[in-house]
């Protein structure tokens, strides 16, 4: 195509025939406007309001109110159960991922467990309530156990139902990982079961345990479902004491104070989740 | 963030020699243990489902038996407030499913094909649901869907919000699917015999992908029909919400047991099938 | 490489110990992968069982190291059964293929982990750690991790690791596959040259051929859970005791001939034979390559060792020369140079050196290749 007029410097000879090129980004486009209106938006909300007063204005104290004891007694109550929960969770979850990971990796039992802990460790909420109030509660197929309505013990052992198969979920690919030369390696130097244990498999497995009992944590702090389902009305943990303040019974819905109360939740998560990042990179250099 | 097993993944360590034994003493202590730690899993989750079981072929009066329960999930009594919520709740987990594909795959695919230097920040985006709780969400979707509410749309709209939970967990498993094939490979041959784009992402990768893609769609789904924080907090009536309804009005009625169940076995079920698809395909391929 | 074991002087110094491994048999379900194996290494002697996969050379060397039961059978080390002994407490040192070091472990601290196990004192854990590193040129890399060196290093790390906790018997289970050519034949070297410092018994496995003959002292082919044949390198290459070894050591040209008396007629040529008393009649002989010699034919003759040349492979300093002698092909091994005088198309004339031969029974006459 001969130029009969010198194009200026700089100018792109648009061709015949062509589309006008786009640069490739453009084409995440749509996934962005979505997530920015139904995730960042929302959660720059929360995070907005919750240093709004009442009318409107600016008002930087709000996380203070956080410490003070009404609010401070939803976050002791969520770390409670949180601790114990995911504390359950993550040594049973970690014997049963154990047991299933020597086995046959094509078997039978690996999938159907793995299967099982897909929908469990998704389904809690509502039926998992359910299901221990007729297996324990006044009715109950087995004993009834009173003890259990106590918070926080019961519902945290409700809370297991869910977070055991969430860590097997999570865990699994660490012990996968295990290479079994570091077994064999370990033996033929001469070590016991439990020297191997000690010294090679916990010190290997221990990151991506940790990251996993982190993942619990948050898990269990987000849980809202099934403590509202179990518990008759009484606001223990913080997702709770959220729900009322924004649905109030009693009139005016305290919308300020479910803000406060939210942004609480998102740094406590953020901060558990920046740690189970962490472990897991290490996790994944040493166990790829 | 690290990988998580999805159900029909091959475990990380695939031996590629004939199977090793063990030591027997060590093989026979592993053994005890594995039969040990199985029967008390197996008994610790089996029961309370079988509670629920029991429970719901309950009667009118405790210690009786009847399947009313069962049919009541085909057909309630008068006006039936579960029926359309088990509708409007299995329409959910199909848009839930079906959008969160729609926006995840083509995006995940052209990001991985032509910008991969988003991919760092897109994962961050994906997993940032699971950082902001339901609960929390929930309290900056409020005054969004005040607007919504507006035009009385009907629970449908919950939608919007699934997708975002459904997030973390449909890109996990797309994700195990796409590191699972040589993408960059696949699209170079593609390209070298003339495909455009839109060619290699749709007749190209996506096929191979199909397993991670029935991942995604299912435990999309399984969400929305487990989901019940941001329904009940925004007052929407899903199924999860009118069966704790139900619970709180009439404490014994089976119907709740029958429906809870059916349900989870449902999920249940449509999981192993995956799984054992997924075993069949590895071997053709190997 | 090989030294004569005859040579006590280092070994009952070092107290080097022998390996008796007798009926040895495993199974797995309906796989027998060993079938009464016997196989005896002395003190200081370097074996190497070479075999195909799924021979039960790894079997062998994992029942030795009791990492598994044989089912039945008796393993005796210095005099000692250890059959019944788990492997924690039978003193050998293993060398595993790949990714045995310890990844949470700096290259010194894997070095250590026998010692540390045995409760050995940290200074004197750390002196012994260093003699080790020293002794596979690998002290700079004490405090690197193990996803910091490169596939050889590990390699000479497991070794130093293995040797340090002074095992009686060294156990090597493929060690260098996983490993490049280049690395893989200095790294082969060193392991040999080690072991004959050390002195110490060994027990070494692979599927590699040319490892197997440049550095044991004797050789075990395997097929199939059994020893086919048992003896020094230069033996197993030039008088194998089977047609299976003569094919899977080194390369074989497959001639009809037929034997009577004590020789095999091939190609109009008579040549002895390995076993004087193969029975007469048809056979296929087994001719090795660098046994045939090819010169230039001007005569224009077609006698049976004339022929064309059909192609020629450059291998560095030899070459493999395809001859066609009209019914059938056979193929010569050349230097380098020679070969360059004779391109495809050249009619050549071949001898074939009067070495031993063994013949193997008779293909169908549609096979005749080499």
């Amino acid at each position: 195509m001969a130029a009969t007029a010198t194009a200026p410097a700089g100018a792109r000879p648009v061709r015949a025939g062509r589309r006008l090129r786009l640069p490739a980004w453009i084409g995440t486009t749509p996934f962005l406007a979505y997530v920015g209106i139904f995730l960042l938006l929302p959660t720059g909300i929360v995070v907005v309001n919750a240093f709004r007063g009442p009318s409107g204005a600016l008002k930087l104290g709000s996380l203070g109110t956080l410490f003070e004891s009404t609010d401070r007694g939803f976050f002791i109550n969520s770390f409670e159960l949180c601790l114990i929960s995911s504390a359950l969770g993550a040594v049973l979850g970690a014997i049963l991922a154990y047991a299933i990971a020597t086995g046959n990796p094509d078997g039978t039992v690996r999938r159907l467990y793995i299967a099982v802990s897909g929908v469990l460790a998704q389904f809690g909420g509502v039926t998992l309530a359910f299901a221990f109030v007729v297996t324990i509660g006044p009715v109950g197929l087995l004993f009834h156990a009173s003890w259990f309505y106590a918070f926080p013990w019961g519902i945290a052992v409700i809370y297991s139902y869910f977070q055991v198969p969430l860590m097997v979920l999570v865990f699994l690919p660490a012990i996968d990982g295990l290479k079994v030369q570091w077994r064999e390696a370990s033996e033929s130097l001469g070590s016991s079961a439990w020297q191997y244990w000690r010294y090679v498999g916990g010190p290997l497995l221990w990151p991506a345990f940790a990251g996993a009992a982190l993942l619990l944590f948050a898990n269990a702090l987000s849980a809202f479902a099934t403590i509202v389902a179990w518990e008759n009305q009484i606001a223990y943990i913080v997702p709770q004491q959220i729900y009322l303040s924004i649905n109030s019974e009693v009139g005016l819905s305290n919308v300020n104070e479910a803000d406060v109360l939210a942004l609480g939740m998102i740094i406590l998560v953020a901060v558990i989740m920046t740690g189970y990042a962490l472990l897991q990179r290490r996790a994944a250099r040493w166990l790829r | 963030m690290a990988a998580v097993t999805s159900v029909g993944e091959a475990p990380l360590a695939a031996p590629a020699r004939p199977p090793r034994g063990m030591q027997a003493g060590r093989r026979r202590r592993l053994n005890a243990f594995r039969y040990v730690v199985f029967t008390f899993f197996t008994l610790f989750f089996l029961l309370p489902l079988l509670a629920l079981l029991r429970f719901s072929l309950e009667g009118n009066t405790l210690g009786t038996w009847s399947i009313a329960a069962w049919k009541e999930i085909a057909s309630y009594p008068g006006p039936p407030p579960l029926l359309s919520a088990v509708e409007i709740t299995l329409e959910l987990a199909v848009l839930t499913s079906v959008v969160t594909l729609v926006l995840l795959v083509p995006t995940m695919i052209w990001i991985r094909l032509r910008v991969q230097w988003i991919s760092r920040a897109f994962e961050f985006l994906c997993l940032l649901p699971l950082t902001i709780p339901a609960i929390v969400l929930v309290v900056g979707l409020a005054p969004v869907y005040n607007k919504i509410r507006h035009f009385e749309l009907s629970a449908l709209m919950l939608f919007w919000a699934y997708v975002i939970l459904a997030l973390p967990y449909a890109y996990r498993a797309l994700a195990a699917g796409l590191n699972a094939i040589d993408v960059k490979t696949l699209s170079e041959a593609a390209r070298s015999l003339g495909a455009h784009w839109f060619t290699v992402m749709f007749r190209v990768i996506a096929p191979n992908m199909r397993q991670a893609i029935l991942n995604a769609l299912l435990l999309s789904a399984a969400l929305a029909l487990g989901e019940f924080t941001i329904a009940y907090t925004l007052l929407y009536v899903n199924l999860q919400v009118e069966m704790y309804s139900i619970s709180r009005n009439t404490p014994n009625a089976s119907v709740i047991f029958s429906t809870s169940l059916a349900a989870l076995v449902f999920a249940f079920l449509l999981l192993l099938i995956i799984s054992y698809a997924g075993r069949r395909r590895r071997r053709g391929m190997r | 490489m090989t030294s004569p074991v005859t040579d006590t002087t280092n070994t009952a110094a070092r107290g080097a110990v022998e390996v008796r491994m007798e009926g040895l048999s495993r199974r797995y379900g309906p796989v027998v992968a060993l079938d009464g194996l016997d196989l005896t290494v002395q003190p200081g002697e370097l074996v190497t069982l070479l075999g195909p996969s799924g021979c039960g050379k790894t079997t062998t060397l994992r029942l030795l190291a009791g990492l598994e039961d044989a089912d039945a059978g008796q393993i005796t080390v210095g005099g000692a059964d250890v059959t019944r002994l788990p492997a924690s407490k039978r003193d050998m040192g293993m060398v595993f293929q790949a990714y045995s070091l310890f990844p949470h472990m700096t290259v010194q601290q894997n070095v250590a982990f026998g010692l540390r196990l045995r409760r050995v004192g940290s200074a004197q854990r750390d002196r012994r750690a260093m003699e080790m590193l020293e002794l596979v040129g690998l002290v700079t890399q004490a405090d690197r991790y193990p996803h910091q060196i490169s596939g050889g290093q590990q390699q000479r790390v497991a070794l130093a690791r293995a040797l340090a906790i002074e095992p009686q018997v060294l156990l090597l289970d493929e060690p260098l596959s996983a490993l490049d050519a280049k690395v893989r034949a200095q790294l082969r070297d060193q392991i040999r040259r080690i072991q004959l410092e050390v002195g110490i018994t060994t027990l070494f496995v692979t599927h590699d051929q040319e490892e197997a003959l440049a550095i044991s002292d004797r050789v075990g082919v395997m097929q199939e859970g059994r020893i086919e044949q048992l003896a020094p390198p230069t033996e197993v290459y030039s008088r194998p005791a089977t047609p299976f070894v003569a094919e899977f050591v080194g390369l074989s040209n497959r001639l009809p001939g037929t034997v009577s008396g004590s020789t095999v007629t091939v190609r109009g040529r008579d040549l002895p034979l390995v076993d004087a008393a193969t029975p007469a009649g048809p056979v296929t002989a087994l001719v090795r390559p660098e046994a045939v010699t090819l010169a230039t034919d001007s005569s224009g003759d077609s006698g049976p060792l004339t022929g064309t040349v059909i192609a020629s492979t450059f291998l560095g300093a030899t070459s493999r020369v395809t001859v066609d002698l009209g019914d059938i092909t056979i193929l010569a091994q050349l230097s380098t140079a020679d070969a360059a005088g004779l391109p495809a198309g050249s009619r050549v004339s071949l001898t074939i050196r009067p070495d031993p031969v063994l013949v193997s029974a008779a293909d169908a006459p549609a096979e005749s290749e080499a």
